[in-house]
């Protein structure tokens, strides 16, 4: 297994670069979830706060 | 059959429209990235010159390509933007920023990783590295400038101009290499040439339709996220928030 990753004396800039690029997708995938999620609370909370006003009036 | 494109310029219209595209560029995208990658790591040979170290062109080209497409594409709805004072196109140049400036970064890293195993060094002021560098700090500047400024409109059209001066830098990456005397090598493929290994090259080939269909997946995803924010007291989207609970 150990070999199939085996890079010789380049092992450090190959796998330097896969592995920084997979963490800013990864982290740009997660952070658009996030972003998301933070959107969708946000617009219940202004559906809460209009529907208090409707059954306040 | 006729369909009415103008009706899609409507934030109203295209969030589910975006919504139902999603899949088509993503799974594509997971799908080719995944075969490049087995290809591209496992299973080429060593390049006789380069060794192993060349397998970074596989993520390396895709991503400068990508950088520079984006920012071509931010300037152009930028345009639309501006000219149309239309808010979805506004939306999708700002949509658009994260995705390339997170290339443009992953292209001087890959390509400062590649470099010090090639050319001795990890960094050098050539023109391209140089260029590459101040798309970096359009792509900032254009997020920063969209940030600081509360009033949408206002922010569009600020960060728009930025982005279409910005845009003038992107000629001048590509041809670059061929203006000035570059530690860069040229372009190894060309829409007429290719001067790499069949197999490398439509290895490359397969990483960049990857990037480009990815990079499509995570704007429409994005630009969904934007019109939600910008449109949250509209009347349909109260309508679709009743509908997701």
């Amino acid at each position: 297994m150990a070999e199939l990753f085996d890079m010789g004396k380049h092992t450090w800039f190959v796998w330097g670069s896969y592995a920084v690029f997979f963490i800013f997708i990864v982290a740009e995938l997660v952070l658009l979830g996030r972003r998301r999620r933070t959107i969708w609370q946000r617009l219940s909370r202004i559906k809460r706060m209009n529907s208090g006003d409707n059954n306040e009036t | 059959m006729n369909i009415n494109w103008f009706k899609y310029a409507s934030p109203a219209s295209f969030y589910p429209l975006a919504g139902k595209m999603i899949p088509w560029f993503a799974v594509p995208a997971v799908i080719l990235a995944v075969i490049g990658l087995i290809m591209g790591l496992f299973i080429l040979p060593p390049d006789f010159k380069q060794g192993e170290s060349y397998r970074i062109i596989f993520i390396h080209v895709p991503a400068a390509w990508m950088s520079m497409v984006i920012y071509l594409a931010m300037a152009f709805w930028a345009i639309i933007g501006m000219v149309w004072n239309s808010r979805l196109s506004s939306m999708m140049a700002t949509a658009l920023a994260p995705t390339g400036a997170i290339f443009c970064f992953l292209a001087l890293w890959t390509g400062a990783l590649w470099g010090k195993p090639t050319w001795g060094t990890y960094w050098v002021w050539d023109a391209r590295l140089t260029t590459q560098l101040i798309l970096l700090f359009m792509y900032f500047g254009y997020m920063a400038l969209h940030a600081a400024i509360e009033d949408p409109r206002r922010a569009a059209r600020a960060s728009g101009l930025l982005a279409v001066v910005g845009a003038f830098n992107v000629p001048i990456i590509y041809f670059s290499v061929q203006w000035w005397n570059t530690l860069h090598q040229g372009a190894s493929i060309t829409p007429t040439k290719s001067e790499m290994a069949a197999s490398m090259a439509s290895v490359m080939l397969i990483m960049a339709i990857a990037a480009w269909l990815y990079s499509i997946a995570v704007t429409l995803k994005r630009v969904r996220c934007e019109i939600l924010d910008r449109e949250r007291h509209a009347a349909w989207v109260a309508e679709l928030s009743t509908e997701a609970k």
